[in-house]
């Protein structure tokens, strides 16, 4: 009998059977297996999951069929018996561990909560527990660390603290909901690490949700994908990475950004639209009681961009890349060094001296639904700017409509607002507004991580048949190594707020010279995978 | 931490010292004259002129300004030109009830409002909710006035509960005190019954879709637990902030509820004193709302460094 069994789960918003979010999934894990349930938002991947737990948010409480954990159908378990399984036969762990872990507990009570209403150990004993679960997920310092707060930890500290907390009854069964998507790629691979070694060490089944497929080749034993609620296919990882049976997972894979760095391109034209010099960016702070601090954000980053090419900028979290971007857009102000936009250096210019100057540069951010404003026509969202120049409205409305048919959207889309849209399309949206002011330079900030990959790798063709069409130059920033390899012509790696590595992409990416591009490449899930080719790279040499 | 006390401390210095100089120029600035007041209706202009001198009031302003200032830091209030007592007494005298009725009045409201807008936010939606929504208009649209009266007609005329007015202080026994007490306390309360609750369910309502408030669900812990520790706890900081103002607003706003029930604290003081002008005893009054507004958010600032560990200051 399998550990865990789920036949015909349908799940409906507010009891509306004919709007199910859910629709009819049957899945079965062994003990000691991982099987991975894949898909992309709105698949009921994680719907699947808190119903499994019992933590369905209220409008969502119409559940259909069953799910049976050692026999036990859990759709039918009083509150009670839930709660009494929770911790100690089944545990989740979530993708934000800031989020997830309370902001004003200290981590290790958190964990040893857990304890107090799951064990009989006295108060000494539950300590010393923790303390060795918080050493086996290789927390450091651990006596330290036990009394720290969320905020005070990193946040592959974080997502530790949370498998440790949810390990610590050695239940059989661990869902984890995209649990490392919002790390970064080194973090990544260490947690994958704990979580296989922890999977064998207590012989549990892990329920692995995700949307990405080099972290599925990385985890999976088996694998179902799902698609709006319903179920493609299930397969053992092999199978499904070879032979996918479906359109859908075919189009999935090929969707997933090869590592491979993509040809060079020819140069027909020389002209630097962007280039910085030694451009530094270094934080101050402190008080009258406090040591003043300083931090480095940014230390001496010179790049140069040519008309029509693209420059990525790769790092993970805190390597001061966003703050090149922000340098760059002087939407924070530089401590030294040269910004060329057009042959004009605009890095110490006042605000006002800047103005004129910020047409020729524009940028994308990472989350369409955030950079919108949410009560303003997207038309008027895209003539903002314009305006703010001289436009007469009526020709910016024009251009506007235009924009949005360049970008894939009708152009009578100008009157809804944000929310009617996809994110995807807000995307398009946000491109349209950068679009707008005739820019030379295009600042792209993570544009396409808040995406699904069938919809980055969309928003990813349009950047690049927008670089064709218009000549412009794109800065791309990215903490992907596959998206970076599969656009840009240079790429450049930082670290702690200095240039690592700087070159083509074909040299950085594909023969990196310095260990930490070593390491980043390394870490990447699914590195050894051609997905859209169904075969690792190994056979591809053959 | 220390540091940051300090400096707060030290930041409030010239908040006090501009309200001092605000006080001092508004009275300065309005019509009317304390040394004809003083002299009564029958005075010569040379005793006039005379008591001008003697009080200092011929001097430039400044030179006034300074004197009270080097008065007020010496603990000296001056003296109440009605009743020709140290305003610093009659302020101790009139404290004591006016602290005691917003100390009950808070503590009352506290105990009941939180636990109703705890359950009102888990049980979004259903009629406990619906109802404590609807004693929170009632608490915000019914003037205090109206409920004062109502009460004394009702506990003390009709049920003869409590004494109609008056007040006793604790000094003379607990429960002589609470049995003055209780109707004006409970006469505040339903406002501040009315505000705590419903900060309390908006923010515990935010809170609870929080991605921690799951995790403390798929420990299997029991709701209890989930409300109070985790949930409860991480909107304490604007609930805090508007237990700080209510019990602010309580000390300097309390002339109606002091009129109603007849207690002898700060506002009817207050109000004797603007009625007759007396300009020591209003300049003092002032003074000490603003002080306790100072040291209140002094004490909230520092609660939200206790209660939420992220926050730090500098």
């Amino acid at each position: 009998m399998s550990l865990l069994d789920i036949r015909n789960l349908r799940i409906a918003l507010n009891g509306a059977w004919d709007a199910e979010v859910v629709k009819g999934l049957d899945l079965s894990i062994e003990r000691g297996q991982t099987m991975c349930l894949v898909g992309e938002s709105g698949s009921g991947k994680s719907l699947t999951a808190l119903a499994t737990m019992g933590l369905l948010p209220p409008a969502l409480k119409s559940v259909a069929g069953s799910i049976t954990l050692k026999g036990e159908n859990l759709l039918e378990a009083a509150p009670a018996r839930l709660r009494d399984l929770r911790a100690t036969s089944m545990s989740m762990i979530f993708q934000e561990p800031m989020t997830a872990l309370n902001p004003v507990a200290r981590v290790g009570q958190q964990i040893e909560e857990v304890l107090e209403f799951h064990s009989d150990l006295s108060q000494s004993a539950r300590r010393s527990r923790v303390k060795e679960m918080m050493e086996a997920v290789h927390l450091p310092d651990v006596d330290k660390m036990y009394a720290s707060f969320p905020h005070q930890l990193s946040g592959g500290q974080r997502q530790r603290i949370m498998i440790a907390m949810a390990l610590i009854m050695r239940p059989q069964l661990l869902i984890a909901d995209e649990p490392t998507t919002a790390l970064d790629v080194t973090t990544q691979a260490q947690i994958l690490s704990l979580i296989r070694e922890l999977r064998e060490d207590q012989g549990s089944a892990v329920l692995f949700i995700t949307h990405d497929m080099g972290v599925v080749s990385e985890i999976a034993d088996d694998v179902t994908v799902l698609k709006l609620g319903e179920m493609m296919e299930t397969q053992a990882i092999d199978d499904l990475l070879r032979r996918p049976q479906t359109d859908y997972t075919r189009d999935l894979l090929r969707s997933v950004p090869s590592q491979v760095p993509r040809p060079p391109r020819d140069g027909q034209s020389n002209e630097v639209v962007l280039s910085t010099d030694n451009l530094s960016k270094t934080y101050s702070g402190g008080g009258w009681f406090s040591k003043s601090r300083e931090v480095k954000a940014a230390q001496d980053v010179s790049i140069s961009l040519i008309k029509g090419r693209t420059l990525g900028i790769v790092g993970e979290s805190g390597s001061g890349k966003t703050t090149v971007a922000r340098c760059i857009m002087r939407l924070i102000d530089p401590t030294s060094g040269k910004i060329n936009v057009g042959g004009t250096d605009i890095a110490m210019l006042s605000q006002k001296e800047v103005k004129p100057q910020r047409k020729k540069i524009q940028i994308v951010f990472q989350d369409p639904m955030r950079s919108l404003n949410p009560r303003i026509e997207i038309g008027q969202s895209i003539i903002e700017g314009p305006l703010n120049y001289g436009t007469p409205r009526d020709a910016a409305m024009t251009r506007a409509r235009e924009l949005l048919e360049l970008v894939g959207l009708p152009a009578s889309a100008v009157d809804r607002f944000p929310h009617q849209f996809s994110g995807g399309q807000r995307q398009r949206i946000a491109i349209a507004r950068a679009l707008a002011m005739d820019p030379d330079v295009l600042v792209a900030d993570e544009a396409v991580s808040a995406l699904d990959v069938s919809v980055q790798a969309q928003v990813l063709d349009l950047l690049a048949e927008l670089q064709d069409r218009l000549g412009l130059g794109i800065l791309f920033i990215t903490h992907d190594l596959g998206v970076a390899a599969q656009i840009c012509d240079d790429v450049l790696v930082m670290q702690h707020g200095r240039v690592v590595e700087y070159g083509r992409a074909g040299q950085v990416l594909g023969a990196p010279q310095q260990d930490y591009t070593k390491t980043l490449i390394k870490a990447a899930p699914g590195r050894h995978w051609d997905f859209a080719n169904f075969r690792p790279f190994a056979e591809a040499a053959e | 931490m220390f540091g940051y006390i300090v400096q707060r401390i030290l930041a409030a210095i010239p908040v006090m010292g501009f309200v001092a100089l605000f006080v001092f120029l508004l009275l300065r600035l309005t019509p009317g004259d304390p040394a004809a007041i003083l002299a009564g209706d029958t005075a010569t202009p040379e005793q006039l002129e005379a008591i001008r001198e003697s009080l200092g009031l011929n001097d430039p302003i400044f030179t006034q300004f300074f004197r009270w200032v080097g008065q007020l830091l010496q603990g000296d209030f001056g003296t109440s030109i009605l009743s020709g007592k140290p305003v610093i007494e009659l302020i101790g005298d009139r404290m004591e009830p006016t602290i005691s009725l917003a100390l009950t009045t808070i503590i009352l409201s506290v105990t009941i409002a939180v636990p109703l807008g705890v359950v009102a936010a888990w049980k979004q939606g259903t009629l406990i909710d619906r109802f404590v929504m609807l004693l929170s208009v009632l608490g915000f649209s019914v003037p205090v006035f109206v409920i004062g009266y109502l009460m004394i007609s009702l506990f003390s005329m009709e049920l003869k509960w409590f004494p109609v007015q008056g007040f006793r202080p604790i000094g003379e026994g607990l429960g002589d005190f609470l049995h003055r007490i209780a109707l004006p306390t409970f006469t505040l309360t339903l406002l501040y019954i009315a505000l705590i609750a419903r900060i309390t369910r908006t923010s515990m309502l935010e809170i609870l879709g929080d991605d921690y408030v799951r995790t403390a669900r798929a420990k299997g812990l029991p709701e209890s637990r989930v409300l109070m520790r985790h949930a409860l706890r991480n909107c304490s900081v604007p609930i805090i902030t508007v237990i700080g103002i209510g019990f602010a607003l309580i000390i300097s706003g309390v002339v109606v509820t002091e009129s109603v029930f007849n207690l002898p604290g700060l506002g009817r003081l207050t109000v004797d004193a603007v009625l007759s002008r007396d300009y020591p005893v209003i300049q003092a009054v002032i003074l000490l709302a603003s002080l306790i507004y100072v040291v209140i958010n002094l004490l909230i600032d520092i609660a939200y460094v206790l209660l939420d560990p992220r926050i730090r200051y500098t």
